[in-house]
C-alpha cells in the first residue's frame, strides 16, 4: 500500500508561506493514500498560476500544460488509459476565466475525471489582479476602483450545466477536504471540487479568518440531501455558495466512457493497434 | 464512331439540388467501369442556394488534374450555363432543363439538348429527381452502359426503400431513352474502361485511413471546411478497434485533447484548416517543449481570417513553418495525391513518436476534398514504430531518488520516455523550461542545453527522416524547372508533358516535405536548370520565397550559380489549369531566348 512519504518530491516550493495550496496539496496527497492508489498509475494535469505548480511537489506523472486547458488534456490522457486516476488541478482564473468554455463542455461531457479548482478569488502569480470569482467592488491592481463585474459562480454553473459530483472545499480542513477529493475520485463521472484556498500575499479580503466566518460547514447539516438537485441550487444562492462539503451527487449516470460505442475495458495504449489485412481490405470496398 | 480516351463532364445548379450526388454517382459508375477519375467541386458555405457544380475528368488513363474544357455540361439552371459555358469545347453538348427555358450565349460551340428534367422526374414521382434524369441523359452521351448506372442508383436510393430505389431507376431510364431519341447520332463515345475496380477517394478519407492504419485511436477535432471528413470518417473506424473519437468545444481543446493522449502514450490526431491552426498555436509550442507526439492535418483553404472557407488555397505554408512563439523544429509532410496523403499521414504517427514532437501533415483543398482514383492501398506497408520508449526494467535500472530522467541529454537529443502507468517512471511534463527531470529550471546553461536538444532531434534533410523530400520528372537538363507543392502536381505535371509535346525541355519537381526542406535535392535540380517557375496558391509566393531564401542560399554558400526562380502566384480560389501554367512556362522562356 502507498504511503504519503510516496507522494512527496524532494522539490523546494515555490509557493508563499501560509499559502491555501499546501492545503490542497495535503488533502489530495491524503486522498491518494487512503484510496490505495500507487503514484504511478495517477496522472495530473495542471494549468498554469501559483496552483498549477502542485504538480511540482507531489509524486505521479504529471503533465503541466497551457492556460486555461486542464481539462481538455485530461480528457484525452483519460480516454486512452482508462486505468489512470486522472486529476486535473488549476485555479480560479485557469478554470474559469481562460478554461472557462472547457468547464462547461467537461461537464456535459462527463469524462471520468475529477477536478480541483484552488479558489483564491484573486490573480496571484501575476501579482494582484481581479479574478472571475472575485467579489463585487473588490480593489485589485486591474479594479482600483472596485470591480464592477458579478463574480462566476462555480458550483451553481456546474450544478445547471448537468455536474454529477460537485463539492466545496476549504484548504483549512485538510481532513474534510480529502475525503471530498477522494469521493470525487470515485465518482463515475466529471466531479468538480471548488477548493477556498487563501492567497496570503495579494488578497487581503478572503482570508483565513474571513472563510472560517463565512463557510457554513455541510457536514454539520444532518439534514442537508446532497442529491436533491433543486435544494442544492437553493442552497447555493441562498448562501452565495459559502459552503464547504458534498454539495450535490447525481445518483449514477453513464460517463462518456459507459456511452461511447465499443469502447473497451482495456485502456487503448494497451491494445494491439494492427489492423488485419482482411479488415482492411474491407474497410476499402466502400470506396470502390 | 470516334472513341475517346478522355472526357469531361460537369454538372451544375443550386447547392441542394442533387448536384454533389450526382457527380458521386457518375463517378462511382465510371470508376466500376474501369476508368480513371478526377472529380472537382466547386461549392460555396451554406447548405441550400448558391452555385455549385461539380467536374469529372474521366479517362481511360490516369488523370491529373482538371481542365479548362468541357465536353458535356449538365444544367439544372440558367446560371450554370451563364457561368460555365465558356468551357465547352466544339462538339461539346449542353445538356439543359427544358423548364427553365435555356438561352444559350451567342458563340457557344456546343450543342444544346434541352431535356424537360423536371417534367420527367415529375412524371415518375418527384421533380427531385430531375438530377437522376440527367444522370441518365449524361449514361447515353457518354455511351456508357446504362445497367452500370441502375446498379449505383439502386445502391443509393433503394437503401431509403425499394419504391424511392425503383423510382430513380425509372427516372434514368427515361432519361436515357430521352436522349437516344432526340440526338440519335454521337460525334463520339469514350472508349470503355478496363473493367478494374479501383479505389476512388478524396484526401480527407486517405488521412482517415492512413492514421487507422498505423494505430491511432484517438481523435478530437472541432467541425471546419475542409477537414470535417477526417474525423467523420474516424468516427466510423475507429469504434470497431477500441478507439475514440471526441467532437471537441473548439480547436484549443481539440489539440490539448491529443496531446494528452498522445502524452499517455497513444496515438492522436486532430485535423483541421487555416482558423483551427491559428488557435492551435499555443498547444504546438507545448507539444514540442514537453517533447510529446502528435499527428495535426492542415487541409488548407482561403485565408486568412475567416477568408475562403469552401475555396483552395495553399497560404498556410508560412503557419505551418513558423507558426507558434518561441523556437521549435519543424516537421511537415505535403503530400500531392491522395495515395501519397495515406502513406505519410501513416508515416506521421511514426515521426512524431520518433521525435516526439508534433508532425503536420498539410494538404489543400484540392487534395482534400476531390476524389480521385487511387490504384490500392497496401496496409503491409504501413510499420509501427514507436520510437524510444522504455520497458519496465529499463525504468526501474534508471531511475535515481530524485525522479526520472525523462529529459535525458543525449547526442541525438531524443530522450526515451516511460508512459503514465509505469512504476518508477514518474516525471513532470512541462511547457515551463526544464532539466533532465522535467522540473523548472530557467538556469542559463540547462537552457542552451535543452534548447540546444530539441533542436538537435529533428534531422536538417528529409533523407535522414527516411523520407523522399522531392520527385522529379523530365530532362536532366531542363531549360525550365518547374516547382510545386500538394495538389498542383497535376496541373504542373500536366503542363510539363503539354510544353514537352511542343518541343520544350521542361522538368517538374514536386515537394513532398516542406519542413525539413530538401534543401540538397533542390539544389541539385535546381543546378542543371537553366530557370526556374514555382507556381503556387498563395498571393504571397510562400514557397518561392522560402525556396529563394533557403535553396539559393545554399547554392551561392557552395559557390554555386543560383538560376533565376520565377514565382507564379494564383490566389483567386482556384485550383491551377494546365494551360495557366504553359503559357506562364512560355512567357518565363522566351526572356531566356531574348538572352
Amino acid at each position: 500500500m502507498p504511503k504519503l512519504a510516496d507522494f512527496k518530491t524532494t522539490e523546494k516550493s515555490w509557493w508563499c508561506p501560509g499559502c491555501g495550496d499546501f492545503g490542497v496539496l495535503a488533502a489530495l496527497q491524503k486522498a491518494l493514500v487512503d484510496l490505495g492508489v500507487e503514484p504511478h498509475n495517477v496522472a495530473i494535469v495542471a494549468g498554469i498560476g501559483c496552483s498549477g505548480k502542485i504538480g511540482n511537489y507531489i509524486n505521479c506523472y504529471n503533465f503541466h500544460v497551457v492556460h486555461g486547458r486542464t481539462l481538455p488534456t485530461a480528457m484525452g490522457l483519460k480516454l486512452v488509459n482508462r486505468d489512470l486516476t486522472v486529476i486535473a488541478a488549476g485555479g480560479d482564473g485557469d478554470g474559469y476565466a481562460i478554461g472557462g468554455n472547457h468547464f462547461l463542455h467537461a461537464i456535459r461531457r462527463n469524462v471520468d475525471i475529477t477536478y480541483i479548482v484552488m479558489d483564491n478569488q484573486i490573480y496571484g502569480l501575476t501579482k494582484g489582479q481581479v479574478s472571475p470569482t472575485s467579489a463585487v467592488g473588490f480593489k485589485t491592481r486591474s479594479t482600483p476602483e472596485g470591480n464592477i463585474e458579478r463574480p462566476v459562480r462555480p458550483l451553481q454553473l456546474a450544478i445547471a450545466a448537468g455536474a454529477t459530483y460537485v463539492a466545496s472545499g476549504f484548504s483549512s480542513d485538510v481532513r474534510q477536504l480529502s475525503r471530498l477529493i477522494a469521493e470525487g475520485i470515485q465518482h463515475k463521472g466529471f466531479a468538480l471540487i471548488n477548493v477556498y484556498s487563501p492567497c496570503v500575499t495579494f488578497n487581503r479580503v478572503n482570508t483565513y479568518d474571513w472563510y472560517k466566518e463565512v463557510l457554513l460547514n455541510l457536514d454539520e447539516d444532518e439534514a442537508y440531501d446532497p442529491t436533491d438537485r433543486g435544494k442544492a441550487l437553493q442552497l447555493l444562492i441562498d448562501t452565495d455558495e459559502r459552503v464547504r462539503g458534498l454539495v450535490y451527487k447525481a445518483p449514477d449516470q453513464p460517463s462518456f466512457q459507459d456511452l461511447f460505442p465499443g469502447y473497451r475495458e482495456e485502456p487503448i495504449v494497451h491494445q494491439d493497434w494492427t489492423i488485419p489485412e482482411e479488415d482492411f481490405a474491407q474497410l476499402l470496398e466502400q470506396y470502390r | 464512331m470516334q472513341e475517346r480516351r478522355l472526357a469531361s463532364w460537369k454538372i451544375g445548379g443550386e447547392q441542394g439540388q442533387g448536384i454533389d450526388s450526382t457527380g458521386e454517382m457518375l463517378a462511382t459508375v465510371c470508376n466500376r467501369l474501369g476508368y480513371y477519375i478526377y472529380g472537382y467541386r466547386q461549392f460555396s458555405s451554406r447548405i441550400k442556394g448558391g452555385h455549385s457544380n461539380y467536374k469529372i475528368m474521366i479517362g481511360t488513363e490516369p488523370v491529373a488534374s482538371t481542365s479548362s474544357e468541357l465536353d458535356v455540361l449538365v444544367a439544372i439552371d440558367q446560371e450554370t450555363i451563364d457561368r460555365n459555358h465558356h468551357e465547352l469545347v466544339e462538339g461539346g453538348i449542353l445538356v439543359a432543363d427544358a423548364h427553365f427555358e435555356p438561352v444559350v450565349p451567342e458563340g457557344c460551340p456546343a450543342r444544346l439538348l434541352s431535356v424537360p428534367l423536371t417534367r420527367i422526374a415529375q412524371e415518375v414521382g418527384s421533380p427531385v429527381m430531375r438530377n437522376v434524369v440527367s444522370l441518365g441523359v449524361s449514361a447515353y452521351i457518354l455511351g456508357l452502359p446504362l445497367e452500370a448506372f441502375k446498379e449505383v442508383v439502386m445502391e443509393r436510393f433503394g437503401r431509403k426503400s425499394p419504391e424511392v430505389g425503383e423510382q430513380n431507376v425509372a427516372a434514368l431510364e427515361q432519361g436515357y431513352a430521352y436522349a437516344q431519341e432526340h440526338l440519335p447520332e454521337l460525334a463520339w463515345r469514350l472508349a470503355p474502361g478496363d473493367g478494374k475496380k479501383r479505389l476512388i477517394m478524396m484526401g480527407n478519407d486517405a488521412v482517415a485511413l492512413g492514421a487507422a492504419a498505423a494505430g491511432c485511436r484517438f481523435c478530437a477535432a472541432y467541425p471546419i471546411t475542409p477537414a470535417s471528413e477526417v474525423m467523420e470518417t474516424l468516427m466510423d473506424i475507429l469504434p470497431r478497434y477500441g478507439g475514440v473519437v471526441v467532437q471537441a468545444e473548439d480547436e484549443i481543446a481539440a489539440i490539448t485533447a491529443c496531446i494528452g493522449a498522445g502524452f499517455a502514450g497513444a496515438r492522436a490526431i486532430t485535423a483541421t484548416a487555416g482558423p483551427g491552426i491559428s488557435l492551435m498555436q499555443e498547444a504546438i509550442g507545448l507539444a514540442h517543449t514537453a517533447e510529446i507526439p502528435v499527428v495535426i492535418v492542415d487541409t488548407q483553404r482561403g485565408g486568412p481570417s475567416t477568408g475562403m472557407p469552401t475555396k483552395h488555397e495553399q497560404s498556410d505554408l508560412w503557419a505551418l513553418l513558423f507558426g507558434t512563439h518561441g523556437d521549435t523544429p519543424r516537421i511537415v509532410l505535403t503530400p500531392s495525391t491522395v495515395e501519397e496523403t495515406f502513406y505519410a499521414t501513416a508515416e506521421a504517427f511514426n515521426l512524431a513518436d520518433k521525435y516526439q514532437c508534433p508532425v503536420f501533415v498539410a494538404t489543400d483543398l484540392s487534395l482534400a476534398l476531390n476524389k480521385q482514383t487511387v490504384e490500392d492501398l497496401d496496409i503491409r506497408r504501413i510499420k509501427i514504430d514507436r520510437g524510444a520508449l522504455l520497458t519496465d526494467e529499463e525504468i526501474a535500472a534508471q531511475a535515481e531518488p530524485d525522479g526520472f530522467r525523462r529529459y535525458r541529454i543525449t547526442e541525438s537529443g531524443i530522450s526515451p520516455r516511460p508512459l503514465p502507468g509505469q512504476p518508477k517512471g514518474q516525471y513532470l511534463a512541462t511547457g515551463v523550461e526544464h532539466n533532465e527531470f522535467g522540473k523548472v529550471s530557467e538556469d542559463p546553461k540547462n537552457r542552451v542545453a535543452m534548447m540546444d536538444k530539441r533542436l538537435r532531434k529533428v534531422p536538417a534533410d528529409p533523407a535522414a527522416l527516411g523520407l523522399e523530400g522531392v520527385t522529379y520528372s523530365g530532362p536532366e537538363t531542363p531549360d525550365l524547372l518547374l516547382v510545386g507543392i500538394g495538389s498542383t502536381v497535376g496541373p504542373l505535371s500536366d503542363a510539363r508533358k503539354a510544353l514537352e509535346a511542343e518541343g520544350y525541355r521542361v522538368g517538374h519537381a514536386q515537394i513532398k516535405v516542406l519542413a525539413p526542406l530538401p534543401v540538397q535535392q533542390l539544389s541539385e535540380l535546381f543546378a542543371r536548370a537553366k530557370r526556374v517557375l514555382v507556381a503556387e496558391n498563395n498571393a504571397q509566393g510562400q514557397l518561392a520565397a522560402l525556396i529563394e531564401y533557403r535553396v539559393g542560399k545554399a547554392m551561392r554558400e557552395q559557390g554555386q550559380p543560383v538560376p533565376p526562380i520565377h514565382s507564379l502566384r494564383k490566389y483567386d480560389g482556384n485550383p491551377f489549369l494546365p494551360t495557366e501554367i504553359v503559357a506562364e512556362a512560355k512567357e518565363v522562356t522566351s526572356y531566356a531566348q531574348a538572352g
